[in-house]
Order: C-alpha cells, then structure tokens, then sequence
C-alpha cells in the first residue's frame, strides 16, 4: 500500500516537475490574445518566434555563447587533466598545500567574486571581451576533483608497460589515462557546458555590446523590454528558443549523460 | 644522489603539470579575494575619486546597515529552505529511479530536464506561473476555490515561491549523484540484507543510507555555495523586492558594486560572504568528515 502511494506520488512529482516546461513551450505557440487564456482552442502559430527573431540578435548571441562555452571547456580539459594527474599520480613536495587551495576554489567559486573579478578584468583591460568572460573559469577545481578520482582507479601497472614501450610522459597521459577517462570527460564536459550555457550574473557584468553578450543576457534584455504581462507569447518564446539547443542536446545524449556520470566514479 | 635527483625531476613536474590551473586559480580566486580584503579597509566610492585608507569604517557601517542584515537572514532562511529539501528529495529521486520499473527514462529526464535549463529562462517561466489573475498557479488556485495570492509581491510570500522555484531547479542535478552513489554499493549487500529478511526501510537505514554519506556531503557543500550563487532570477523576478524581501548577499553586492559604486562597500561584504562560505565548509568538512564511511 506504502510502496503504491510513493510510485504514485514520484510519477506526481514527474509530472509537476514537466509542467513549467510544457506551458512555456505552449504558451510560446499561442496566438498573443490567448496567451494568458486556459482556453483549449486549435490556435497556434509561429508568429512568436518570427517576431523574436526579428527584434534582438539572437543569431549573433548564439554565437557569442558558442564560442564561450567551447572555449571554456577545451582550457577546462587541459588545465584539470594536468593538474588530476599531478595529484592523482605522483609524490611531491607541497600536495597537500596545493590541494587545500584547489578545495577553497570548489567553495569559494568565480561567481560569488563577481565584483572582485571585474577589478582584475578592468585592470587587463579585458572588459567586454569574449576572453573575459571566459577567463576566470580556465581552471575548474570540480574538472580537476573529477579526474582525479578516476585517474587513482586507473592500475599503474598500465602505466608502467606503456613506460617499457618507450612512451614519454605525455604519451602515457594522452594514450592511457585519457581515453580510461571518457566517462568522466563526458560527464565533465556535460556539466561545464550546461553551466556555462547558463551563466549569467558574471557576462552582464563585463559585457556591455552585441559583439560580446552571451544568449542568456541577450534574453534577459528582451524580456525586460516588455513592462506588462501583455507580450507573455513572445517572452516565452525567446525563452524556449534560448533552452531548445541544450535541451534537445540532452534529451538526445541522456541516457550516455546519466551513464557516464553514474561510471565517472562520482562519490 | 641519483635518488635526490630523480625526486626533485618528480618535483619540478608535478608543479609544472599543476601550473596552468595554478596561474588561473592565483588570478581569479586568491588575487581578487586579497585585493578585496585590502580595498575593504577602504573608503572608495563615486565621491571618494582616490580610494583612501578609513579601517573598519566600512564593516562599522555595515553592522549598521539595517539592509545588510536582511540581506543575509534571508540567504540564511534560503539556504535553511533549499539545502535540505532539495538534497532528501534527490535522494527519493534516485532511490525510485533507480527501481521504477515502467518509464525509467522519462522519470529521470523529468526530474533532471530544469537542470539544463538556465536560471535566468526559469525566471521568465517561473514569472508567468507566478503572476496573480493570469499565471498557472492562480488558475490552480481557483479550481480549489482559493483566493488569488501575489506571490512575488507580497513580502511574506515571496521567499517560500523563491524556495519552491529553485528546489525544482536543482533537485535533478544533485539526483544524479545520489544515481552514481547507488551504482557503487555492492549488490551482496543487498543480498546478504535480504537473506536475513530485513525490511526495506532497515536496509535503506543500515545500509543504503550509511554508505552514501560521502555523496550526502558532497552534495550538501554543492547545495550550500549554490545559495549563495544563484541569484540570477532575482534580476528578472523582484530585482530583491518588495522592500528587500527577496534579496540575497550576492545580489546585494551587485547593487553596491554597480547600482550605487561603493566599492569600498562591496569588497567588505565580498569579504563577510567569502568567510562565511569558508566557515560552513570547513565545518561540513571537519564536522562531517568522521562520521563517514569511505568505502
């Protein structure tokens, strides 16, 4: 009987969990007067996304955050793989030290030092850059954590024999630890790219034209144009058109998603 | 001295493999914070046009700001309302997810989908559910015969539909941890449990439990930063209103730096927020730390 009413409940908690999803992508389709309306009527129309098309550059946003989030995650992945290795493998004078400062970073975060950063980006002289933006994320604590984990379940042994073969160092990380480590990459790169996709308050801050502004600021500026609830059609589809590429990437990709991070050895 | 030499080859590459992330996390992590930690001592806003040297002033005047202890009683009661909602209810998520038999995808993809969805698009949606006459949870209202309630408008009400909003946000992402927890507890456990017909809720108790306690406080620093990070919505949703009702540290912060340029201001409440989160963190982590089972 308990066990009923808790499946019941979890697919209840299913639903409610869906349903701001499929009234924003409802309402993006409604004709604007019946946007605000629960009137079950056949009316739908792509009106909404023509007009937001044609009122912001969202083109040029989709490009801006493109170039952010792959930058990002291409530093991302070099910086953490060094530095996994480093902690993960070998001995060395100062771990311990080193490895306290990367714990600080995981809780105390880029994004909480959003006014101190502006000062060192105003003192590179980097403000409203696609450089700046991504800058303070080059070094990932969480990226570095991650591998390390993974890279410590990987027997030296491995290592040792590719060693015999006459591999270098770097040829030993590329060809061993690195392909061991998909999962954790693509659970890694999955996460840093959905945040990054999404980061906001730091991009508002430092950019301030087209060239530069990410889509989730572009979207906040077109949303904040409209001073009643009489435009709900068109904010709405702004909105969906701004989380339709990530969602559609993870609705395709969730099962390899889930799995690598379930396999990423994330404790 | 062979063996000293190859230690101190160990040495220099390991330093050189932690460089690039060292140089970054010098850059935007322990340069700013003390940078920051200086210019708190010091009075520098619009009217000051070099910043000057006036000590506690700034840390004095805040203790005085009536706005500033708002500011953190509220993140303190968001943090109180989301951390441990969100992190139990990650774990039901996982439990059943990781069991239900019928549409096992569907079930995860719905509690992980707002996940991938940014703060600032849940804001949008989350404004329309909100709104008093037109938004969803209105209509819902009237089915049940309530009365219409201004959630967002409203100072006693704005902070539960903040809580609400940002628990369904973030449950998903902290599920899939408690996912990955799940896969690494032995089967035979579970054999061994069953054999000796213990009940679900003794095995959940004695076994499931324990043994995800590593996750349980992982997840909890995650959800515990995450209070003071996200404050991305407030922009769009009450931008900390009515009457600072709504508002958050960091969203505070971001006005004095921006909206009012007091930076003399906003670095020594950088500073406060910057020790608490340390303080917390090393209590989960010293506090925590013994009574987990490392498996």
């Amino acid at each position: 009987m308990l066990r009923k009413i808790t499946t019941v409940g979890m697919y209840g908690l299913a639903v409610l969990w869906l349903f701001p999803l499929l009234w924003a992508v409802w309402t993006s389709f409604r004709p604007r007067e019946l946007a605000t309306s629960w009137s079950l009527s056949a009316d739908f129309t792509l009106d909404n996304f023509a007009k937001v098309w044609d009122a912001a550059p969202f083109d040029q946003y989709y490009i801006n955050t493109f170039l952010i989030v792959t930058g990002i995650l291409v530093a991302q992945m070099i910086t953490a793989t060094l530095a996994a290795y480093a902690f993960a493998k070998l001995q060395f004078w100062g771990k311990d030290v080193l490895f306290v400062l990367f714990l600080v970073q995981l809780m105390v975060p880029a994004d909480i030092l959003i006014f101190p950063n502006y000062n060192v980006l105003r003192d590179l002289s980097l403000l409203d850059t696609k450089i700046g933006i991504m800058l303070p994320y080059f070094a990932s604590a969480f990226g570095v954590f991650l591998l390390r984990q993974t890279f410590k379940t990987i027997p030296h042994e491995l290592e040792e024999a590719a060693r015999m073969e006459g591999c270098s160092w770097f040829q030993i990380l590329w060809r061993v630890y690195v392909p061991l480590a998909k999962p954790t990459y693509i659970a890694f790169g999955l996460v840093s790219v959905s945040y990054h996709w999404n980061n906001f308050m730091w991009p508002l801050i430092i950019t301030n034209s087209v060239e530069n502004r990410p889509l989730t600021v572009g979207l906040a500026i077109f949303a904040q144009s409209f001073e009643t609830g009489a435009q709900w059609a068109e904010v709405s589809a702004a909105t969906v058109m701004v989380i339709f590429p990530l969602l559609l990437a993870f609705l395709l990709f969730q099962r390899q998603f889930i799995n690598s991070f379930i396999h990423s050895g994330v404790k | 001295m062979g063996e000293l030499r190859a230690k101190w080859k160990v040495n220099m590459y390991a330093w050189l493999l932690l460089l690039p992330s060292l140089i970054f996390l010098l850059l935007f992590t322990f340069y700013p914070v003390i940078q920051t930690f200086i210019l708190s001592f010091h009075q520098a806003d619009l009217g000051s046009p070099e910043p000057f040297f006036n000590g506690i002033d700034n840390y004095k005047q805040m203790v005085e700001d009536e706005v500033f202890w708002k500011v953190l009683t509220n993140n303190i009661w968001f943090a109180i309302g989301t951390v441990p909602t969100s992190v139990a209810l990650a774990l039901g998520m996982a439990l059943f997810a990781n069991k239900a038999l019928r549409g096992k995808s569907f079930i995860r993809t719905a509690y992980f989908y707002p996940t991938v969805v940014p703060m600032i698009a849940v804001a949008n949606i989350w404004l329309f559910i909100y709104t008093p006459e037109y938004g969803a949870l209105s209509h819902v209202m009237e089915w049940f015969g309530k009365g219409d309630m201004n959630w967002l408008g409203d100072q006693k009400n704005v902070m539960w539909a903040m809580i609400f909003m940002v628990i369904w946000k973030e449950a998903g992402y902290f599920m899939i941890f408690y996912l990955a927890g799940l896969q690494n507890i032995s089967q035979e456990l579970y054999e061994s449990a069953s054999m000796e017909g213990a009940s679900s809720w003794t095995v959940f108790r004695r076994i499931t439990f324990p043994l995800l306690m590593p996750t349980t406080m992982f997840v909890s620093i995650i959800a515990f930063t995450n209070s003071f990070k996200l404050v991305d919505h407030l922009v769009i949703m009450t931008k900390g209103g009515p009457d600072n009702a709504s508002n958050l540290l960091l969203y505070y912060i971001y006005e004095t730096a921006f909206s009012f340029w007091d930076q003399g201001m906003a670095s020594a409440l950088t500073i406060v927020m910057v020790v608490l989160l340390l303080l917390v963190a090393a209590f989960q982590f010293f506090g925590m730390d013994k009574k987990i089972h490392y498996n």
